[in-house]
């Protein structure tokens, strides 16, 4: 038996490169259905935005996109090492 | 009939209180007995029924009951009993009777009918819930501790004199719906919304809240905010200025928790994002969004309990506490897991899961009043709590990378809460009309049609594709975030330190200069007062009469002349 065969079983099913390969592509066929359901549902929008082909999931996406990066740029600003605060006296012990 | 015997709130502080002195084989049936009774009690009040006493010049009612109060109080005697069953094995028991007068004390403000017995009870849960950060025997608890109860008492103290204004003008202290349009009604509306994690203090919440026991945390997350919530919702339902304070406390929470580490800090982050849809709701204040509100505080509990439950397991098998540490640990917890995925879906307000029915109203209100800013903030925020506590916190610990941790899964109390919540949480997405029964106001909302599924799946699997996308962009790091409370923790007590130098350095100065002018007048005094000097220098009696012999001679000689 080879070594990688041996690897290939110890790693847990789910996190195996072809489960997670397949996660990924079902995931994006479940998103495709998703919006093509637009086509099939009578919108009841509330403004007019909100009524046109796919809004939440462009929407949902981009202001995602929108957070991380912006989250990611306001860190530059606030990160700190976790130890900033930290007294020497302090032990760094877990609360449990 | 009206049973005023013990108030629901005196029962489970009575019941704390007594638990040390209870045998160790019973106390545990007792962590779940106590705020069952209390459960009951609640129930066993007629809607509108109200019991008053006579205090100094005041009429207190300390039990006044309608849907409302009804509705919280229920939500925190059933948070107290399952938070009892999770933290049975919790040694330390002043947590536990901390925690069960916390509660107690919770359901004490919101069965309150004046302002004077609000503030009593406020009082007590910040000082029961400093306890229950007390009792984690570390210096950092500790000192989290201090930060925690310096920004609760002055809540409390703003609160006080609010009250005292507002007392003193016309006369009142009956807890009914206000404006803020006076600085006393002003001063009760920071007192309430310092609680609630609004800006600029929110950081307190995100402080203090991780640094407890896996069990303690559990406890401090239900009761604080939602208290806020229930006063803010009783006191200022339409305040306008509350859909700004939300709609912040929403993006806080956001961008926080993703920058967070910590797995617990960035539940506690998401505390503040939660509340701040509830915020938002009350600012709306239509029936539609108080009730969006109310059913949000009520879920919510249930939820980010279960979260933290979640999380207190890790932390409870592992005893690490961060994400960088943490991952693959779905491996060896599976029950953890998946109730902690429940947790996360109904946070996400996930179709089927208890946020779906009660975050909705709140965007419905919004859409109803034709508040286009504030619903597509509201839309990209739901969007955004998948991304920061949906997906981020399942993500982290129990998948991610291979960390090698193999923990056990925690022993079976905890299971079982856990298990509860969980279902609790799915029970109520699915049937949401017996929550809808029991809010304050009528309801005339259907949470599933197609075309709400299917635009919500949307907003959120939309979200979760932006997460893995984007997730190089989320690599954990060592860090944290500077927040508000870094003026008080680092910049107070660097000018503390320069002003003690300054201090320091004028006293050294000060001295030397008073001990070198202190020296040349002992000099002086010495010439003149010392035993040479010339006032007090001593003489022999003999010198002394032959002087006064010659001054007689001289007398004698001038008075002849």
């Amino acid at each position: 038996m080879s070594k990688e065969k041996q690897s290939v079983k110890d790693v847990h099913w789910l996190v195996r490169p072809r489960t997670i390969q397949i996660l990924w592509k079902g995931g994006l066929i479940t998103l495709a259905v998703l919006v093509l359901a637009d086509l099939l549902i009578t919108p009841h929008p509330y403004f007019s935005i909100d009524g046109t082909f796919g809004f939440y999931a462009w929407y949902g996406f981009f202001s995602c996109a929108l957070m991380v990066i912006g989250a990611k740029a306001f860190g530059l600003l606030v990160k700190r090492k976790d130890t900033y605060y930290e007294d020497k006296n302090d032990s760094g012990d877990n609360n449990v | 009939m009206f049973n005023t015997f013990l108030p629901p709130s005196l029962i489970l502080i009575v019941g704390a209180l007594a638990l040390p002195a209870i045998s160790i084989r019973l106390r545990p049936f007792l962590l779940v007995f106590i705020p069952l009774l209390a459960l009951a009690q609640i129930w066993s009040y007629d809607l509108g029924s109200a019991f008053t006493i006579d205090f100094l010049d005041y009429q207190l009612t300390p039990l006044k009951v309608d849907a409302l109060s009804r509705l919280f109080a229920t939500i925190f005697a059933i948070m107290a009993a399952i938070g009892g069953l999770y933290a049975m094995n919790q040694k330390r028991i002043i947590e536990l009777v901390a925690a069960f007068i916390y509660a107690g004390s919770a359901i004490g403000v919101t069965m309150a009918g004046d302002l004077i017995t609000v503030f009593v009870f406020w009082e007590i849960m910040a000082i029961s819930s400093t306890l229950v950060l007390w009792s984690v025997d570390t210096n950092t608890a500790y000192k989290a501790s201090m930060r925690y109860i310096l920004i609760h008492l002055f809540g409390g103290v703003v609160l006080m004199a609010g009250i005292v204004c507002l007392a003193a003008s016309t006369g009142s202290i009956e807890f009914t719906a206000m404006q803020a349009t006076s600085p006393a009604t002003w001063l009760i509306l920071i007192g309430f919304l310092l609680n609630a994690g609004a800006p600029p203090l929110s950081g307190w919440l995100p402080d203090a809240y991780p640094e407890a026991s896996y069990s303690g945390t559990v406890f401090l997350s239900a009761f604080t905010t939602k208290t806020a919530v229930y006063v803010l919702i009783r006191g200022f339902p339409g305040e306008e200025v509350l859909i700004f304070i939300g709609l912040y406390m929403i993006f806080y929470g956001i961008i926080y928790a993703l920058l967070e580490n910590d797995m617990r800090r960035i539940l506690a982050y998401s505390i503040v994002n939660q509340v701040g849809f509830m915020i938002t709701g009350i600012g709306i204040g239509t029936d539609m969004a108080l009730n969006g509100a109310a059913a949000h505080a009520f879920t919510h509990i249930i939820y980010k309990a279960l979260l933290l439950m979640s999380a207190g397991s890790v932390l409870y098998a592992t005893g690490k506490r961060k994400c960088t540490d943490l991952g693959g640990l779905f491996r060896t917890m599976p029950l953890t897991m998946v109730c902690g995925v429940i947790g996360a879906l109904s946070i996400s307000s996930f179709p089927l899961t208890s946020g779906f029915i009660s975050k909705s109203m709140i965007s419905q209100a919004a859409a109803d009043g034709h508040m286009l800013i504030v619903w597509m903030f509201l839309s990209a925020a739901s969007a955004g709590v998948f991304l920061h506590a949906g997906i981020k916190f399942p993500w982290f610990v129990f998948f991610q990378k291979d960390s090698g941790l193999r923990p056990p899964e925690p022993p079976k109390n905890m299971r079982a809460a856990m298990v509860i919540m969980a279902t609790l949480c799915i029970a109520l997405g699915i049937l949401p009309e017996y929550l809808y029964a029991i809010l304050p106001y009528p309801v005339n909302y259907v949470p599933y049609t197609a075309d709400h599924v299917l635009k919500m799946l949307q907003l959120l699997l939309f979200s979760g594709l932006a997460f893995f996308i984007l997730l190089p962009m989320m690599k954990r790091t060592m860090t944290i975030s500077l927040d508000f409370d870094w003026f008080y923790r680092y910049a107070g007590t660097k000018l503390n330190d320069f002003f003690v130098k300054i201090f320091s350095y004028a006293t050294i100065k000060m001295n030397n200069f008073i001990v070198l002018q202190l020296s040349v007048f002992k000099d002086v005094i010495l010439r003149h007062f010392g035993s040479d000097g010339a006032v007090t220098r001593t003489t022999s009696v003999g010198d002394m009469v032959q002087w006064v012999a010659i001054l007689l001679s001289i007398y004698l000689v001038i008075y002849f002349l």
